[in-house]
């Protein structure tokens, strides 16, 4: 297993916001983790990447544990968060974005190749290479901050809420360009509202409410799960 | 005959305000556009001006540049004084974006380490020379700036302005109360830097302030080469990390603690220098020189430049500190301008948040990170 979360508790405060969850992401899968707003989506995420500390549980990565460790040497494991929203640089140009993204490497060769991959996965920041983050619209800077993570041509991607506020063609878009990753050869653990998408292009999946893991299969499976249809893709 | 009458160009339909950064941005593309050999000559020129205008046979050319109320050469010093203290500051507000409130704590610690250990009044006694004293000084600031640090940078949010606010006061009050830190009665005779004239006089006097000058500002344009290096390195790429986006830099693997150290220690330690030039040409340093009021100035010099922007930061900071001393002798119905000069402060103050918060010289990135704040406080309402 790639990444194994084993019983993983949080608090924000006296809030307890993740009542031990566990997960695994298995090398080359695609997983959702699905769930309402508040559901501790992107709670999950942070104690992933190490933005919060967790309070009881462990996370593994490889095989070892990593729940100790600070966020910046978790993304030198190959561990790294495109986050939700405006989590961009807003003054910096996309190529200084994307040049931050490569923060920890220091192989020019292999940094100008992935640059040129990025591009070419998204060539809308092709073109707007010379400008500010923050005057992109929000898909730009969606694509912009999963762009900027696969600069540190991470072993696990994590994508939390890609497809938020964006169009629906955009959606497709960017689904597919997700699909496209993972087949290049990383794996991505993926947090969505949107579970018609996720779980379509997902090898598994996870459905969190309330802090708890209430349900987990295949993508397919929870397609066709009816109590996962009628809270989630909005089918009775 | 007929007369046209001309539709208004979109120039003239323009606030005054647009108009007026439409010059500013034409001037700096002009610069941008100029030959290298142009603009190393212009700043060439802009440095030999500095270093000549201590001298009286050059300032008094100048017309109403040079002050009235005072000694237009101490004045400069002080001047200079204060765009060191803004450039060093600029680094922690500017680039890696913490409220420091207290920086003029360090410039005390500084002044205060020269003091103790080169005074004869001071109960150690060690009489050391000014010259050995200055890393010293600029050590044990940085190791202060460490320790204030360490507990605080670890938290985001307002808790390092509310500790170095506190820092700042800490160092005030021992300096009035503790009987190791003389209080008003102060320590006197600071020796002075190091230097003999041919004939035998000491280049560093008491009377003449202009070699102090010369020593700071060639220390200012040092220190700004160090900076700007830093700047253009993964140091200074972290820095402004950091400032757009605490989370999304550590998300990035950049380690952000880290620094936010470096960054505080750094500016620290350029407070550190300027407090020991400062007492090296002082002779005298007691408890009153290190109001509080001194931090405020600084950070108010900063933002009014332009913070993140070091060329913002020498004009911010040389401006606040020169209209400060201008002021003084000027009569205006009965009253000594000098008197109000806080109240012109607080009103430019508040005039430049309304019409230009990114400062005078903003840093091209700040303006675009305060046009998105904007953007974010409209889509919240």
């Amino acid at each position: 297993m790639l990444l194994e979360i084993d019983d993983v508790s949080l608090l924000y405060g006296r809030i307890q916001a993740l009542h031990g969850i566990s997960l695994t992401v298995g090398e080359g899968e695609i997983v959702a983790l699905i769930g309402a707003n508040g559901a501790g989506k992107s709670t999950t995420m942070r104690a992933i990447s190490g933005i919060r500390p967790i309070a009881s549980g462990a996370i593994r990565f490889e095989g070892e544990d990593i729940s100790k460790l600070r966020a910046d040497l978790r993304v030198r494991r190959g561990l790294c968060q495109a986050p939700e929203g405006r989590g961009i640089f807003p003054g910096m140009t996309v190529l200084e974005n994307l040049d931050m993204g490569a923060y920890t490497r220091r192989d020019r060769a292999g940094i100008a190749q992935d640059l040129n991959r990025v591009l070419e996965l998204f060539p809308r920041l092709a073109e707007r290479r010379k400008q500010a983050g923050g005057t992109l619209s929000g898909g730009e800077q969606q694509m912009l901050a999963v762009g900027r993570a696969l600069m540190s041509r991470p072993k696990l991607l994590l994508l939390d809420e890609p497809s938020m506020g964006l169009a629906p063609m955009l959606i497709q878009q960017i689904f597919s360009i997700i699909t496209e990753i993972n087949e290049q050869g990383t794996t991505i653990l993926l947090v969505e509202q949107n579970a018609q998408q996720a779980l379509a292009r997902a090898h598994r999946a996870y459905v969190l409410e309330t802090g708890r893991i209430v349900k987990s299969g295949t993508g397919a499976e929870l397609l066709h799960d009816p109590s996962v249809k009628e809270a989630y893709l909005g089918v009775a | 005959m007929t007369t046209t009458v001309n539709p208004p160009t979109p120039e003239q339909q323009q606030g005054i305000g647009t108009r007026l950064r439409h010059g500013r941005e034409a001037i700096a593309q002009r610069w941008h556009d100029a030959p290298r050999w142009v603009r190393w000559a212009a700043l060439v020129a802009l440095i030999a001006f500095f270093y000549a205008l201590p001298n009286k046979e050059f300032y008094q050319y100048l017309g109403p540049i040079p002050t009235t109320g005072s000694n237009f050469t101490q004045v400069l010093f002080t001047v200079s004084i204060y765009v060191l203290l803004a450039v060093g500051l600029n680094i922690v507000v500017g680039f890696a974006g913490l409220l420091d409130l207290g920086y003029f704590g360090f410039f005390a610690v500084g002044a205060y380490t020269v003091a103790v250990l080169t005074s004869p009044s001071s109960n150690l006694k060690t009489l050391w020379p000014w010259l050995l004293v200055v890393p010293i000084a600029i050590a044990l600031t940085m190791v202060s700036g460490v320790m204030l640090g360490t507990p605080t940078l670890r938290l985001r949010g307002d808790y390092l302005a509310l500790v170095t606010l506190g820092f700042a006061e800490m160092i005030r009050i021992a300096a009035v109360s503790s009987d190791f830190l003389k209080g008003q009665r102060g320590f006197n005779q600071i020796p002075h830097p190091p230097g003999k004239y041919a004939d035998g006089k000491p280049f560093f006097g008491v009377l003449d302030a202009r070699p102090y000058y010369w020593l700071v500002l060639t220390l200012i344009i040092l220190v700004v080469i160090g900076v700007r290096n830093l700047t253009h390195s993964r140091v200074g790429r972290a820095w402004i990390s950091i400032r757009e986006d605490e989370d999304a830099a550590q998300l990035m693997g950049v380690p952000t603690f880290k620094f936010k150290l470096w960054a505080f220690a750094s500016g620290a330690a350029i407070a550190g220098l300027a407090g020991a030039l400062f007492a090296g040409k002082q002779n005298f340093v007691n408890s009153q020189n290190f109001e509080l009021l001194n931090s405020i100035i600084i950070l108010a010099a900063v933002i009014l430049g332009g913070s993140g922007n070091i060329v913002g930061a020498i004009v911010g900071g040389g401006l606040v500190a020169y209209m400060i001393e201008r002021f003084r002798g000027i009569e205006l119905f009965g009253v000594e301008l000098y008197e109000y000069r806080f109240l012109f402060f607080g009103l430019v103050l508040v005039v430049m948040m309304i019409f230009r918060p990114q400062g005078l010289i903003p840093n091209r990135r700040r303006a675009a990170e305060f046009k998105d704040r904007r953007k974010e406080v409209i889509v919240g309402e």
